[in-house]
């Protein structure tokens, strides 16, 4: 690939949310740049990501510290172990930069993450940075803005 | 009449030297005794005046199951006032802060009152000539809670009338909010990027156990930290520069010597602080010029004792915990028997770098957001526990480590981390504070 097309942006995301769902998660940390952000702010129109608390702000050693964690027999949290579901509304890209071989898309979602009798409903916007690497698009940075950003919750334990 | 509520000798039963009955944590009875004598006769952590820096500045909040206000007056100083509209009872403000000019209005039918609470007007008075209004409840306009203390910007209140001072309450233990507050280069902190909260299924006062509990991280958090020291394993010794998430994670799987080390200090009325030596925080690399600052500030002698003390968790009995060396404030606020809300706060020290704010920051998130995966381990046991109570195989929970008959007698004393003692000092002020106004 070498530029990509909006279908082939909008089905990555697709894709990303299914790999999800199926709980690959060392998959879904393969479509991470190795300098890739995962990020959740707790404020309404977050921008400082430092200096301001988030619920997530994470580069790729901390997912993969999560993942492999979701792994571990004495991961009591995760005996028995949550699911989860996702609803994308189709992703738009929002922006394009053919040059740089960088996109933006914005994809409003429901996400209900269970774990044995509890299901507990999420609702919220992705806005994904992707990147071409090597022919292959990657995640720079996805931002999830939580509708509810600043509620309280229970556990969340896995990825919107 | 229940099984406690005027049975002082009954709440007083569940407490024995080495172990609390299940009530104490899942009877609906006891906890609502809890809100009506415990958090009314200790002082109870309010906000920090940073959050109102201007007269009219309020933030609304709780002590106990109390909604209240607590509110910049014209006169700088902070008061708390009981949100409730004396008329209907409406609560007069919900957003979390803001400013209400120079009076209070109630949305409902705009009775105003001044920031110290007292009645201002009422609209078409004259409803009320010759009703005899001055000598009702209405007359004396939002409750303003007496006995309130600014203790160096971090405000606490006791709701009842009588009871202990401020400083009989908490004696030597204000220790750990000095330490903390003088790390600041101008001995000053603001609250600083928010707050993250965090539902729990559980009782309060789990989570005040687990702040003292040193021989849990070892085993509840091999799933977080130990798999964050095993990913970073491959890389020790590479001359590689080890995270700051590293830097976080890594020590709270240290072994059990490493917590027997460090020791505990435990104060009168329910205080105490595990990391007497050292702790999960001694080790973080230093930020470059605060050093230089705190010299400047304090000269190097006092600079080096304020920044030796590396003081883990302090509880401030009976719903706050501080960590000192990383400017951060923990509160448990109790919304039923098995219902929580964990409110996690993080401070800027003013004068200082902003990279120690982003640790605090980060910190923060990686281990008190309900994202978090300490979080989630901790959580996993609290909620456990609730259920595990219901169990009639037992209906004790023990607290026994390291017990010494002589104990009680001792108001201050530095022991053994791994001991329980706090945990007793805890459930000794838990059976006085209870109970002394029953």
């Amino acid at each position: 690939m070498t530029v990509p097309t909006d279908k082939d942006l909008i089905d990555f995301v697709i894709a990303e949310a299914r790999i999800l769902d199926e709980l690959r998660f060392n998959d879904w940390l393969e479509l991470f740049t190795d300098d890739g952000i995962y990020w959740m702010p707790a404020e309404w129109g977050q921008t400082d990501t430092k200096l301001v608390g988030s619920l997530m702000y994470e580069d790729k050693l901390l997912l993969s510290v999560r993942v492999e964690r979701l792994k571990g027999l004495r991961t009591f949290s995760q005996r028995p172990k949550s699911r989860c579901h996702h609803v994308l509304q189709v992703p738009i890209v929002d922006a394009r930069d053919d040059a740089a071989g960088e996109y933006q898309l914005y994809t409003p979602f429901h996400y209900v993450e269970t774990r044995v009798d509890e299901q507990t409903l999420y609702a919220g916007w992705a806005r994904h940075t992707l990147v071409l690497v090597d022919g292959r698009l990657r995640i720079k940075l996805k931002r999830v803005d939580l509708v509810n950003c600043d509620a309280a919750f229970g556990n969340i334990q896995l990825f919107m | 009449m229940g099984k406690y509520r005027g049975h002082p000798e009954a709440v007083r039963a569940l407490v024995r030297e080495t172990e609390v009955h299940r009530d104490v944590y899942t009877d609906p009875e006891i906890f609502d005794l809890e809100m009506e004598h415990l958090f009314a006769n200790t002082w109870v952590h309010v906000g920090h005046a940073s959050q109102i820096p201007n007269p009219g500045d309020y933030v609304t909040t709780t002590i106990g199951n109390q909604p209240v206000l607590m509110v910049r007056h014209n006169d700088g100083s902070v008061k708390v006032l009981h949100n409730r509209c004396p008329h209907k009872g409406v609560k007069v403000a919900t957003d979390a802060c803001g400013n209400t000019g120079k009076f209070f209005r109630c949305p409902y039918h705009a009775w105003t009152f001044r920031l110290d609470g007292s009645l201002r007007a009422i609209p078409l008075n004259r409803g009320y000539e010759n009703t005899g209004l001055e000598t009702s409840h209405a007359a004396q306009g939002l409750a303003c809670v007496k006995n309130v203390v600014n203790y160096r910007d971090f405000v606490f209140a006791r709701l009842n009338d009588t009871g202990p001072s401020f400083e009989e309450y908490f004696g030597d233990s204000l220790s750990s909010f000095d330490n903390m507050i003088d790390r600041s280069p101008e001995g000053k902190l603001e609250v600083a990027g928010g707050v993250l909260r965090y539902m729990h299924n559980c009782n309060w006062k789990m989570l005040v156990d687990n702040q003292t509990d040193t021989c849990h991280p070892m085993v509840a958090h091999e799933s977080s930290a130990g798999t964050a020291a095993a990913m970073w394993k491959p890389f020790e010794g590479t001359g590689a520069k080890k995270p700051m998430a590293v830097e976080i994670f890594v020590p709270f799987f240290s072994p059990y010597e490493f917590f027997e080390g460090m020791g505990i200090r435990v104060w009168d009325n329910g205080h105490g602080h595990t990391g007497v030596s050292h702790s999960i925080h001694s080790d973080y690399s230093a930020i470059p010029g605060y050093w230089d600052q705190m010299v400047a500030a304090y000269g190097e002698e006092r600079a080096k004792a304020i920044l030796g003390e590396a003081r883990h968790n302090t509880v401030y009995w009976p719903n706050i915990m501080i960590k000192g060396p990383i400017q951060l404030l923990r509160i448990f606020r109790p919304l039923a028997a098995n219902r929580t809300l964990v409110e996690s706060y993080v401070y800027r020290l003013v004068g200082a770098p902003d990279l120690l704010l982003e640790r605090s920051q980060m910190y923060n998130r990686l281990i008190n957001a309900p994202t978090s995966v300490v979080g989630h381990d901790d959580l996993e046991m609290y909620e456990r526990a609730q259920e595990g109570l219901g169990s009639n195989g037992n209906e004790w929970v023990n607290v026994q480590r390291l017990y010494d008959p002589q104990e009680a007698e001792q108001k201050v004393a530095v022991t053994n981390g791994t001991n329980e003692w706090q945990m007793r000092n805890q459930f000794r002020a838990w059976s006085k504070f209870m109970t002394m106004s029953m």
